[in-house]
């Protein structure tokens, strides 16, 4: 068995490719409800974590998981990555409960907040899924892993935008038992599986010093059922490549040379992680979801007051964090061209985009 | 006196501490090369060293770097005492000694990181606490990386960047160590400006 899946784009879907020619764009309104993740001129690390309770309607934020217009492409890149390398996607046998889990809370969500493209049907644990939008419709037994085409964190992660990761909790620490990882800022989870909180973190720079790791994870021990966390995190990349993998840098990395005055706009691209915590019931695990959203620079500064803050942003960055991000070659050349959409009026504190001056 | 000091690195680098005796029904020591001396150091230190050698069991390979010290081991008196001519060749019988192994069982690991971690792993991978194993580095510091590239394992290395062996690309040495895998992280050092492959520098020796 295999996922088969019949694509119905049916207008609302874009159908776009993340490689090769590049035809990945958000249409006015999706730039309009972009994640754009500073809520002030200036970014350094911070646990930055809120409530992932519904917010503003319309916004990235109005749902538990996120579907918009690229769904569908992003579902047909994943299959692609995960046909070249398999490894992208691991569980480790402990984690298969947690892998139900977290079937069960993304189906109920999604039937629950779209539900004209999915449905979730239950008799006992004889459950029927329907997701329209990618032409499936799968009737399978409940914590019976004999009755899915895959493990049932693959299955459900093959069907919903952003990475995940299932965290196992033992010895005072969150371990990274499992992961579906497509969509990543340049890590490998072949590599990462197995790692504890503070090991999986260890190359980010700064942030340990100033204790944000520790504090972060004890906040995230006390996560509970039912009242779900999030937070932003974010970096540049050049051509909207979902799949900044590790594995694949000396097919990428070059790209990063290509930015110039003249194509920077369409070229360079604000990568947002909206990255969700949740606590799952069964298992104890805690389930990461990393959704990416890509946007082109011209595409941000269509609103002014993000043209003004992204300048002052990326102008400003500590030298280490930019080289982390990997954008550190690129830095001046993006201020340069941000800078034309910087007319140094202030900004109003605060992510949205219509709440200026 | 071969103990290692290692600069301050990131949290996913292995430490290493000295080894002490615990108590214990069986005791397992594994080293290569220089950790010999570790073990006869521990041995030193034991309440009731009889006791102790009575239920130990050795294994042995020389280091990466020729370094044999076989003899110093085999005079100890051990229970058991194996000698093995690689790494790779000590692991099998390293594994039928942990499926016998009994909870409460002590393991003294000491030597080169790829001693260390490959015997780690395994060890680990039986369900044996983290708690149950003592690591102590002695010796080469020559590294074992894996290619997040081609995964690709490359043993001792001793320059930064290196050739993988495998597919061939210049990578650059990371302090990021995966337990799992027993392994560092080797990155491709040109994938941004081909060809532009700064000279090998010897750091590990």
């Amino acid at each position: 068995m295999s996922l088969d899946f019949t694509p119905q784009f049916d207008g609302f879907f874009r159908n776009e490719t993340f490689r090769d020619d590049f035809t990945y764009r958000n249409s006015p309104q999706n730039i309009r409800r972009f994640a754009f993740p500073f809520d002030r001129d200036d970014y350094m690390y911070s646990v930055n974590m809120e409530p992932h309770t519904p917010g503003r309607p319309g916004s990235v934020f109005e749902h538990t998981f996120d579907v918009d217009e690229h769904y569908v492409s992003e579902m047909i890149d994943r299959a692609k990555v995960l046909a070249q390398d398999p490894l992208r996607c691991q569980s480790l046998p402990h984690m298969t409960l947690a892998g139900w889990d977290l079937l069960e809370l993304i189906m109920e969500s999604k039937a629950r907040d779209y539900p004209q493209w999915f449905s979730l049907e239950k008799d006992g644990n004889r459950w029927r899924w329907i997701n329209r939008p990618m032409g499936i419709d799968q009737t399978f037994t409940f914590l019976d892993e004999s009755t899915l085409p895959y493990g049932p964190f693959e299955y459900i992660t093959r069907q919903t935008q952003g990475d995940f990761s299932l965290q196992d909790e033992r010895d005072g620490t969150l371990w990274m038992d499992a992961g579906m990882i497509t969509s990543q800022a340049d890590w490998s989870l072949d590599f990462d599986i197995g790692m504890n909180f503070h090991e999986w973190h260890a190359p980010v720079p700064l942030a340990h010093e100033m204790g944000v790791f520790d504090r972060a994870l004890k906040f995230l021990l006390k996560l509970q059922h039912g009242a779900p966390v999030r937070r932003y995190n974010w970096t540049m990349t050049v051509n909207p490549l979902l799949d900044t993998a590790p594995e694949t840098y000396p097919e990428w990395g070059h790209m990063r040379t290509l930015p110039t005055q003249e194509n920077m706009g369409h070229m360079m691209h604000l990568r947002v992680e909206l990255q969700g915590l949740f606590r799952l019931p069964r298992s104890n695990a805690i389930a990461f979801s990393i959704r990416c959203y890509l946007a082109k620079f011209e595409e941000l500064v269509t609103v002014p007051k993000w043209g003004r803050r992204l300048h002052r942003v990326v102008r400003d960055i500590h030298p280490d964090v930019a080289a982390y991000k990997g954008f550190l070659r690129n830095r001046d050349a993006m201020v340069e061209w941000l800078s034309k959409y910087d007319d140094g009026k202030p900004t109003s504190p605060g992510w949205w985009p219509d709440d200026e001056e | 006196m071969s103990k290692t000091e290692f600069p301050p690195s990131i949290r996913s680098r292995p430490v290493y501490a000295d080894l002490e005796p615990r108590p214990g029904r069986s005791h397992v020591a594994v080293a290569d090369g220089e950790g010999a001396e570790a073990i006869v150091e521990m041995l030193d230190k034991a309440a009731d060293r009889p006791a102790m050698l009575a239920a130990l069991h050795i294994l042995y390979a020389p280091g990466p770097n020729g370094t044999d010290q076989w003899d110093s081991l085999q005079a100890l008196g051990a229970a058991q005492c194996f000698r093995a001519p690689t790494i790779p060749t000590l692991l099998p019988r390293l594994g039928r000694v942990v499926a016998d192994a009994h909870m409460g069982t002590q393991f003294y690991l000491a030597g080169t990181e790829g001693l260390i971690g490959q015997a780690e792993r395994d060890i680990m991978a039986t369900g044996f606490p983290h708690a149950a194993i003592q690591k102590e580095h002695r010796g080469s510091t020559v590294r074992r990386m894996q290619c997040v590239h081609c995964k690709g394992i490359t043993e001792n290395v001793a320059t930064d960047p290196f050739k993988c062996s495998h597919c061939g690309l210049w990578l650059f040495v990371r302090d990021h160590y995966s337990r799992r895998l027993a392994a560092f992280q080797g990155v491709n050092i040109d994938a941004e400006d081909k060809g532009e492959i700064p000279e090998p520098v010897v750091r590990f020796t």
